[in-house]
């Protein structure tokens, strides 16, 4: 099966330090991948680079087999790249429906229209009201979103997301901040996005016992390296894993953070 | 959400025949010159609101937008006969000129943000009043001159008229246009324009479109301005114009469209009794001290203006019936 995403030697450096180091990865579609690792091992700058806030400054990332060098956020989410943020990023003093009705706005592909009332197009409220459901927010619709707490803001990034229906979706650190009386409920979503609507995720997570079950493999980057890549089971068993997660330290580099 | 719009909708429409009415009533010529200002004036802000209330980006040069509209319309009113089309045309003129040059001052947020954006457009209408000085053949400079307005315009109420009515189609259609699907994207890049991008829209575009928009309307209040006066000079690309349609737009509230109405209609009047006020009180003569006060006072009390002030009044006041869960208050406050 072709992959669906995949990179080849992708590498990225700010100034000496090499933040991504010639990372090769693939997946195929309907696939659930998780990536760990510890803080500074490039996660988030892999994510970057996939959904292309970052340029390469090695290496390809492709999509459905075409090369995206090139192609700015925008084109990679219309292309069908979906991405979450690992800091809170919505609309705050927008409402929670409007943060949602936006995206299912772009997906709709009604940008520019300028002549007639938002609220004529009732079937984006309905559609934003459904995803609201789905996350559990559906009583929050009318609050601002600066007035949800914090693991709420994270459901609205994920119902934003799934908005634009996009066949990747890049989830970074979608339970960051929560509380852990809160991750259930997260997980139980991103469980029925991967088993209802058939899409391929590609997550950040820390907490590696949340994912293990929900993943069908798991990637360990440590220091910008990949450090294996495999299903749940082989990777908890790997020693080198186990050195970088429990030591944090490897030929005598300290990890750095950020 | 559908019903106080309708409500707001009515009451504005009786607010606008009301004022209609006045010319009929009334023979004050004092009052139509200065209702006559204030509508104009309040075109310019409600374009001013466009940029800054919806789009977000802050211009220190709106007044060259102004003083296109102005210009175009005093010097074809001068060079050919003061008629209606003459008139006509020279708006659309300045609008097509105010409308490629905006393009491009739009253009330029690709590269600049925020205060850099402010300063490149204070540059820019700078670059315009210079012209405006210097380039004699046409403007007559600092002196500026005298033209005679289309006949019909002679009667002041039949120019308030004229005036009152493009108002109220100008708030209208930048209401829609507002209120549209595209109009929400624009509220988008102001609130997060990274996370717009990450929706998959082009915010450049957005961007583009609102200076378009504003830089046209602009342009108008400028063509109807200096007909009012049958005058023009370097005044009207002056920096005082880009102020008084800020401070109309963060007076009567940011956002809101009928804000900067309200708020032309303040400060237009203060600024006619304040100083007339001078004749008695010296102190006066510096009314303008009394604008900065006036604005510190409006930013720091009602951060959302006036009209955004009775908003989160009324919805606050409508909030505890709607629904069982007590909510936090949906509209906050001061926003940061």
């Amino acid at each position: 099966m072709e992959p669906i995403l995949k990179t080849e030697k992708l590498t990225i450096r700010f100034g000496g330090h090499t933040a991504v180091d010639s990372v090769d990865f693939e997946m195929p579609a309907n696939h659930f991948k998780s990536i760990i690792g510890p803080n500074g091992a490039g996660k988030t700058t892999f994510f970057n680079l996939i959904s292309g806030e970052l340029k390469p400054t090695a290496g390809r990332v492709l999509y459905k087999g075409k090369d995206l060098a090139g192609e700015s956020p925008i084109d990679r989410t219309r292309q069908g790249l979906g991405r979450s943020f690992q800091i809170t990023n919505v609309f705050p003093s927008l409402s929670v429906l409007e943060n949602v009705r936006l995206a299912v706005q772009s997906k709709k592909k009604i940008r520019f229209d300028f002549l007639r009332h938002f609220s004529s197009y009732a079937s984006l409220t309905e559609e934003a009201e459904q995803l609201l459901e789905l996350v559990l927010l559906k009583d929050k619709r009318d609050a601002a979103a600066s007035q949800l707490a914090h693991g709420e803001k994270r459901k609205l990034e994920i119902a934003m997301l799934l908005a634009l229906d996009t066949e990747v979706l890049l989830l970074d650190e979608p339970t960051a901040g929560m509380s852990l009386e809160e991750v259930p409920a997260i997980l139980d979503v991103i469980r029925k996005i991967k088993t209802e609507r058939q899409k391929t995720i590609l997550l950040i997570e820390h907490k590696m016992d949340m994912i293990l079950d929900l993943s069908d493999s798991i990637m360990v980057l440590f220091n910008g390296r990949l450090l294996a890549d495999g299903p749940p089971d082989v990777i908890m068993q790997n020693e080198r894993v186990q050195n970088a997660y429990l030591g944090g330290i490897e030929h005598g580099t300290a990890p750095q953070n950020g | 959400m559908k019903k106080p719009m309708n409500w707001s909708k009515i009451s504005l429409i009786i607010a606008a025949v009301l004022l209609a009415a006045i010319p009929f009533v009334s023979d004050s010529r004092t009052w139509l010159i200065l209702l006559t200002q204030i509508f104009i004036f309040s075109i310019l802000a409600m374009s001013y609101d466009v940029l800054l209330g919806y789009a977000g980006m802050v211009s220190f040069g709106h007044a060259m937008f102004f003083g296109i509209g102005a210009y175009t319309t005093a010097v074809l009113l001068d060079r050919f006969e003061p008629t209606l089309l003459v008139f006509s045309l020279s708006i659309a003129a300045g609008m097509l000129i105010a409308g490629i040059i905006s393009f491009f001052v739009g253009l330029l947020t690709l590269r600049l943000k925020d205060h850099f954006f402010a300063m490149l457009t204070l540059a820019l209408s700078g670059l315009f009043l210079v012209l405006a000085e210097k380039w004699r053949s046409v403007t007559n400079g600092n002196d500026g001159f005298t033209f005679s307005a289309p006949d019909v315009f002679r009667d002041r109420a039949v120019f308030y008229l004229t005036v009152l009515a493009l108002l109220v189609v100008v708030y209208f259609a930048l209401r829609r246009f507002t209120n549209s699907p595209l109009g929400r994207v624009l509220i988008a890049v102001r609130e997060n324009e990274q996370r717009t991008k990450a929706l998959g829209y082009r915010t450049l575009a957005y961007k583009v479109i609102a200076s378009v928009v504003a830089g046209v309307t602009a342009s108008l209040a400028g063509s109807l301005y200096v007909v009012s006066l049958r005058f023009v000079n370097t005044s009207v690309m002056a920096m005082d114009v880009t102020l008084d349609a800020l401070l109309m737009t963060i007076i009567g509230g940011v956002g809101t469209l009928i804000g900067p109405i309200i708020g032309a209609g303040i400060i237009e009047l203060a600024q006619h009794y304040l100083s007339d006020l001078a004749g008695e009180y010296p102190l006066f003569e510096r009314w303008i001290i009394f604008f900065g006060i006036l604005y510190i006072l409006a930013v720091i009390f009602f951060p959302t203006g006036i009209a955004g002030f009775f908003k989160s009044l009324f919805s606050r006041r409508r909030r505890p019936e709607a629904d069982a869960p007590p909510l936090e208050p949906a509209k906050p406050e001061v926003p940061r």
